[in-house]
């Protein structure tokens, strides 16, 4: 035993922290390529419903999103307390969407235009006529794949 | 000129660098996978033709939500949370009743062979002061509808799941059941 008790008590080498780097780019590349930037600002507030029978929506760069609700406390002054329509980072109206959809269409290129689908991101609180006025606005301007945003939840 | 070793570059702070990219990017960017339910619109009826094709009434299930949310199924008073089942039998027609849709045989590449498709219509009505929950309640519903049918048949032709056969097995299975719901042009449907 006095291999042991006969040497004196080592101290601590220091880490090596050279790799650490490494580590922390592959996990900022990582986050990187899995998320989306934020596009823009909501001036509406939306809650969206839940579904039970919700699925991923694919393809994020071919995705155009119609967001409808109220608009929030701070614009309420400038837009009313009526649901309104946000397209992209702009309030607008109901007759501005078909020139929306063709300028959507126009930022992808001509094999994608096929495949864009408008996300419509409503509150759960809006009507139905606003809603079925978009859609058949949609129908018009040539957008056919539409996606309800909705929440994923257990059966009530 | 003797060579002299260059001193190794300290990289103790890349680290602390890095980590701030990593936090930049964390907070600005949002992991939000979109959840929803999927739909196609028809497209708009050709001006010279100003009624849709009519359908047989046995091959029509009609869901109406009125302005207070609630809903009528082919006329009856009904609940949201027997519509999953009111589809289901509807579409699925087990005991080729009268009253159910008809059905048609079509080759179905994926199966080897034909399929009994129902020729069966969920025609969607709403009022314009239907709320928005309530609509998607109502298309939740059917959907769940479909994608249990579609879940049953996927076992009883493929042995597994829906969510676990390829995507030529899944076009086979999406051709056998398809979404058959149709939403009539937008009207008031009553106001109480």
């Amino acid at each position: 035993m006095a291999r042991f008790t006969g040497k004196k008590a080592k101290e601590t080498p220091a880490l090596n922290m050279g790799s650490m780097s490494d580590i922390i780019f592959m996990l900022l590349f990582f986050f990187m390529v899995i998320t989306t930037m934020r596009e823009s600002s909501l001036y509406v507030k939306i809650q969206v419903p839940q579904g039970t029978e919700t699925s991923k929506l694919e393809k994020k760069s071919l995705v155009s999103y119609i967001n409808i609700g109220v608009p929030m406390d701070q614009y309420q002054s400038k837009y009313g307390k009526e649901p309104r329509i946000q397209l992209n980072d702009m309030i607008a109206d109901v007759s501005d969407i078909s020139q929306w959809v063709e300028l959507e269409r126009a930022d992808r290129s001509p094999a994608d235009r096929q495949y864009i689908t408008t996300a419509i991101k409503a509150d759960m609180a809006v009507k139905m006529g606003l809603v079925s006025d978009i859609k058949q606005e949609l129908r018009q301007a040539g957008a056919f794949r539409i996606f309800y945003n909705a929440r994923k939840g257990e059966r009530k | 000129m003797g060579k002299r070793k260059t001193p190794g570059l300290n990289t103790s702070s890349m680290a602390d660098i890095s980590f701030l990219l990593l936090t930049f990017f964390l907070l600005t960017s949002s992991i939000n996978t979109d959840q929803g339910i999927a739909r196609r619109l028809p497209p708009p009826l050709p001006p010279n033709q100003d009624k849709p094709p009519e359908v047989r009434e046995r091959n029509i299930f009609i869901v109406k939500i009125n302005s207070k949310d609630r809903l009528l199924f082919n006329g009856e008073i009904g609940d949201v949370r027997d519509l999953k089942d009111r589809a289901k039998e509807f579409l699925g027609n087990p005991q080729d009743k009268d009253n159910l849709p008809e059905k048609e045989d079509v080759y179905i590449e994926g199966f080897g062979g034909t399929y009994p498709v129902s020729k069966g219509i969920i025609s969607l009505q709403n009022d314009r002061g239907t709320s928005y929950d309530m609509y998607i309640q109502v298309q939740n519903e059917l959907t769940a509808a479909i994608n249990e049918m579609r879940n049953d048949l996927s076992k009883d032709k493929f042995g597994k799941g829906y969510a676990d056969i390829n995507n030529q097995q899944r076009d086979a299975i999406d051709k056998a059941i398809p979404i058959a719901i149709s939403e009539a042009e937008p009207k008031n449907v009553g106001g109480n």
